[in-house]
């Protein structure tokens, strides 16, 4: 739960019509529609009709007089059972649609979506966008990918999987996750409950360079959240697993005793002190860091001057058996994605070798204003990970840790990317003598995201691979704290 | 709201030759005899967005979003489907999806609630609450040369308000939404609801140092309410950003520990929002996994702290004149004197909870379930002056200012971040100190409130609020407000 001011245009309803075509930005990729081995008929019927609305639009945007169009179409579907109580909560069948487009008239440009695919409504959208370009002013900037850079070849990365999840099927796999995590401890008092989600579709990018890319996905999710404890002293926490194919997992009733154990775990939680300590972050919360880190060099925040890490690209950011890459054609993941959100062929490559910042996070138009060459990342990296420093782990890093915290949670929006300033909420454990003495809430971890970067002493083998960020334990030597 | 009523018929349900038989029809559809509850949620929405930075407008977006919501609620289960077509075989597939739910038997015991059937006519449950805000279309209340200029004409206020200013990024985004439910108990009811916004964003450079700041507001009013001649709002938030961001330039360390935290009036109103308000939201109540269940006719907070949710302020970000369920908002009293009064509720936590529904029942669109969902919240006036609170504190934080906030229902524990924060010494406004998250225990942080300023204000209507990745406009408020004691998380220890 959480409020926060509306600090760009995109960040409240904006965003949500975006939403069923974002979802799949991030999303797999396939051959166009006549090549890809793994096509189900299904899929290339709908693949040939969010071909036909793009084709309407970018006729309709050159019949308006447009000089280059790009459009997004993507179409979705998929259910969400929760089961709570091992009695049916709620059934939510989802069923998302949306064409997205940009049309430029010369250096202007304008946009405009719509969830309509009547071929009418269709061509109103585009001429609503052509209407916004003739109002907006010149960008030298504004424009497509260079078509040099646009991908070619588009092999399969194994990302649909469709699941044919019926409900009672998906109620047995919820109703038996739930009952895992409420028979885990008799100190499990109340549920929020378990939930299966399962969602596939086709998102296509298309423009006017006659660039035409498929992405095609599936994800599916496993997720338990129980309470521990009464009154004052109650504690939740979740688990959760996810995957593009249900095959890869983890058994329901892990999930659930996971879920368990963590919230069990929370019970008896003190107030930290307040002083200077390590900070260990657990890899569900260590990714933020790596997000913390794309926000800072992504093109937007660096060509509007609203980083710390302007100019920074060949310094020394980190120690230097740090490397943090990108691994955009990795099977079966998160963010596999052959082009990016303007068709721009990815490629693995260093973000961070050596512990020296190697480039930045660019889209074409960013690469313009800063006069380098898109990174292929348009709508965002794809599977960031940061490597290993060490075969260890979790267990390992407590075992070693004189004094100092574990934090397995993290509320709220206190990083300043301008600054680097960095101020949050945490939950964790206090660790002690090499083992963990009690569970802590209710303080905050702050410093300088340079510092914290600096500090990075050691990054675990844990690596948690379910996200497009991957990172294994992150340990920071040096922290302030601020409890009582 | 007749007229509304009859204007969202027309733009939502006559092109698809949908009727007063037709929605009967789905709904009779819904009501298989384990459905206590059923509506539809008739959507359409127009939003525009218009962006300038580098001193170029260069950008602008505009999209249509519509479909129709179906539900079926049975016991405490809940099926829900949505179509993104308005058309009756849409429709009608999506209420065979959603009325699934109810072949599943439900353990709650039989509720006793009488089913009405939609009347074909529809009249006797034509919904009459009073409408909070003008049925306008803010997309048309400005041309669209206008809104190019007024980027340009903010842009240039925030250049000429100081030298250091390096950057500047206006953003102007307007939405008509028009909406209309059904319910199963007869009772149809419609809304039009305009919503503007405009934020300013700035960065400022001294001796290479970067600072930003931001401001911004609207309302559910046309864009003429930005650029009223009289109060300028639209230049005003340009100013502030600046002032923000220049503040900042100067702003020491904050420091690390327990102290106590003035916050000033207005968007500080978050810490309600966060320490408060979604705990005592009616789905968490009902399942007893708030660290507020249970509690009323407790004490939660110090006597001086009255506590309201109202939706039906007139014009606020926040308000609606019927919730997504069709129920009038009204203003709701969360705490009264320190003592825990009630709690938000939507048509389903009501009814399985006893109470009568508040007018809380909101959802991000008819592609989302309604949940009980906060309005404008806010805490009422005290006695103090301002200027004596402050006064009263020998060492502290006066935090005016603020991005966002998070809260852990469960526990209790949020934390909400400043923006813009000073120092206290000696009953006096010192230095300005860098952001810094604050983090309390809602149950036990308003019974360390001991000042409270005669100051209220609401916000500049910024706020977005997110539950179960929903997201919905709201408003936060507050007089000025001392908090004996509140964990900073600087880093100065």
């Amino acid at each position: 739960m959480s409020a926060r001011r509306a600090e760009t245009a995109a960040a409240e309803h904006i965003a949500a019509t975006a939403e069923p075509v974002a979802a799949t930005a991030a999303a797999g990729t396939i051959a166009n529609a006549d090549t890809g081995q793994s096509t189900t008929e299904a899929a290339e019927e709908l693949q040939r009709r969010i071909a036909a609305v793009a084709d309407i639009a970018l006729k309709q945007a050159r019949a308006s007089g447009a000089s280059a169009a790009e459009v997004e179409v993507g179409q979705e579907q998929g259910m969400s059972v929760t089961v709570r109580n091992a009695a049916v909560e709620t059934v939510e069948h989802n069923r998302d649609k949306g064409l997205s487009v940009t049309v430029y008239f010369g250096k202007r440009s304008g946009s405009a979506r719509t969830t309509d695919f009547a071929p009418d409504a269709i061509r109103r959208s585009v001429e609503s966008a052509c209407a916004i370009a003739k109002l907006t002013e010149e960008d030298d900037c504004n424009g497509l990918a260079d078509p040099a850079l646009l991908a070619a070849e588009f092999p399969d990365l194994d990302l649909y999987h469709p699941w044919p999840l019926g409900m009672e099927e998906a109620m047995a796999i919820a109703t038996g996750c739930e009952a895992a995590a409420l028979a885990f401890d008799p100190r499990i008092s109340n549920t929020e409950g378990a939930t299966v989600a399962s969602h596939q579709g086709v998102d296509l990018y298309a423009n006017s360079n006659d660039f035409r890319g498929f992405h095609r996905s599936s994800r599916h999710s496993v997720s338990c959240q129980v309470i521990a404890g009464e009154g004052d002293a109650m504690q939740r926490d979740f688990w959760y697993d996810t995957a593009r194919d249900a095959a890869d997992l983890a058994p329901p009733r892990a999930i659930g005793a996971e879920a368990g154990r963590r919230t069990v775990q929370r019970l008896g939680a003190q107030k930290a002190r307040t002083g200077e300590y390590p900070v260990l972050f657990h890899p569900t919360v260590a990714r933020s860091i790596l997000s913390h880190l794309v926000s800072a060099v992504s093109g937007g925040n660096l060509y509007r001057r609203a980083s710390f890490l302007l100019d920074k690209a060949g310094a020394q950011l980190f120690p230097d058996n740090i490397r943090i890459h990108e691994q955009p054609h990795l099977r079966k993941s998160a963010g596999g994605a052959v082009f990016d959100g303007e068709g721009v062929r990815t490629a693995a490559r260093d973000l961070v070798a050596d512990g020296v910042l190697r480039g930045y996070v660019l889209d074409s138009y960013a690469a313009r204003k800063l006069n380098l060459q898109t990174t292929a990342n348009a709508g965002g990296v794809h599977n960031l990970e940061i490597a290993p420093t060490t075969s260890d782990g979790l267990a390992e890093f407590i075992a070693g840790m004189e004094r100092g915290l574990v934090v397995t949670e993290l509320i709220g929006f206190g990083v300043n990317t301008v600054t680097g300033d960095y101020s949050r909420g945490a939950f964790g454990f206090w660790v002690e003598g090499g083992a963990i003495r009690h569970p802590v809430q209710e303080f905050t971890i702050a410093g300088n995201l340079s510092d914290m970067f600096q500090r990075l002493t050691a990054t675990g083998a844990d690596t948690d691979h379910r996200s497009n960020l991957r990172a294994g334990s992150i340990l920071i030597e040096r922290m302030t704290v601020a409890g009582q | 709201m007749t007229n509304a009523l009859q204007n969202a018929r027309e733009t939502l349900l006559e092109p698809a030759g949908i009727g007063a038989p037709e929605i009967d029809r789905v709904l009779g559809r819904l009501l298989t005899a384990r459905v206590d509850y059923a509506d539809l949620y008739f959507q359409y929405a127009r939003r525009e967005s218009w962006a300038l930075e580098e001193g170029t407008v260069k950008s602008g977006s505009y999209g249509i979003e519509q479909g129709a919501g179906v539900r079926a609620v049975s016991g405490d289960k809940t099926g829900f489907a949505y179509s993104d077509e308005l058309r009756l075989p849409a429709l009608t597939d999506a209420a065979d999806a959603a009325r699934a739910i109810a072949r599943h038997p439900s353990d709650s015991a039989a509720r006793g609630v009488a089913v009405k059937r939609a009347g074909a006519g529809n009249g006797g449950g034509d919904s009459v609450a009073p409408a909070r805000y003008a049925p306008l279309d803010p997309l048309a209340s400005l041309a669209d040369a206008e809104k190019v200029q007024l980027l340009r004409r903010v842009e240039q206020v925030a250049r000429d308000a100081d030298p250091r200013v390096s950057e500047v990024m206006v953003s102007l985004a307007a939405a008509h939404d028009v909406i209309l439910v059904a319910r199963s108990d007869g009772h149809l009811a419609a809304d039009i609801r305009p919503l503007v916004r405009l934020n300013v964003s700035v960065i400022v450079e001294e001796n290479g140092k970067r600072e930003q700041g931001f401001w911004g507001g609207g309302g559910r009013y046309g864009y003429p309410y930005l650029t009223d001649r009289d109060s300028d709002r639209a230049a005003d938030y340009a100013r502030q950003a600046v002032a923000q961001a220049l503040v900042q330039l100067e702003a020491q360390d904050a420091p690390a520990g327990e102290m106590t935290v003035v916050l000033g009036p207005g968007w500080p109103g978050i810490l309600l929002h966060e320490a408060i308000g979604h705990g005592l939201e009616g789905d968490f109540n009902r399942k007893k996994t708030s660290a507020f269940s249970g509690r009323i006719g407790d004490q939660v907070a110090s006597e001086l702290c009255t506590v309201v949710d109202d939706g039906s302020l007139e014009n606020r970000r926040g308000s609606l004149s019927i919730d997504d369920e069709g129920e009038a908002t009204g203003r709701t009293v969360l705490i009264e004197n320190g003592i825990l009064k009630g709690y938000m509720q939507d048509q389903l936590n009501a009814r399985l909870m006893n109470m009568p529904p508040t007018g809380n029942g909101r959802r991000e669109s008819f592609a989302h379930l309604p949940m009980p969902r906060m309005t404008n919240t806010f805490m009422l006036a005290g006695k103090h002056h301002p200027g004596d609170i402050i006064a009263s504190v020998d060492d502290g934080l006066y935090a005016v200012n603020f991005s966002g906030g998070q809260v852990d229902i469960t526990s209790g524990k949020f934390v909400f971040s400043a923006a813009e924060a000073y120092r206290i010494k000696g009953g006096k406004v010192a230095h300005p100190v860098k952001g810094a998250t604050l983090i309390g225990n809602g149950p036990e942080v308003l019974t360390r409130v001991s000042m409270l300023g005669d100051d209220l204000e609401l916000d500049s209507g910024v706020g977005v609020c997110g539950k179960d990745g929903q997201s919905v406009p709201v408003g936060v408020g507050q007089p000025t407000m001392k908090i004996d004691r509140l964990t900073v998380g600087g880093v100065a220890v």
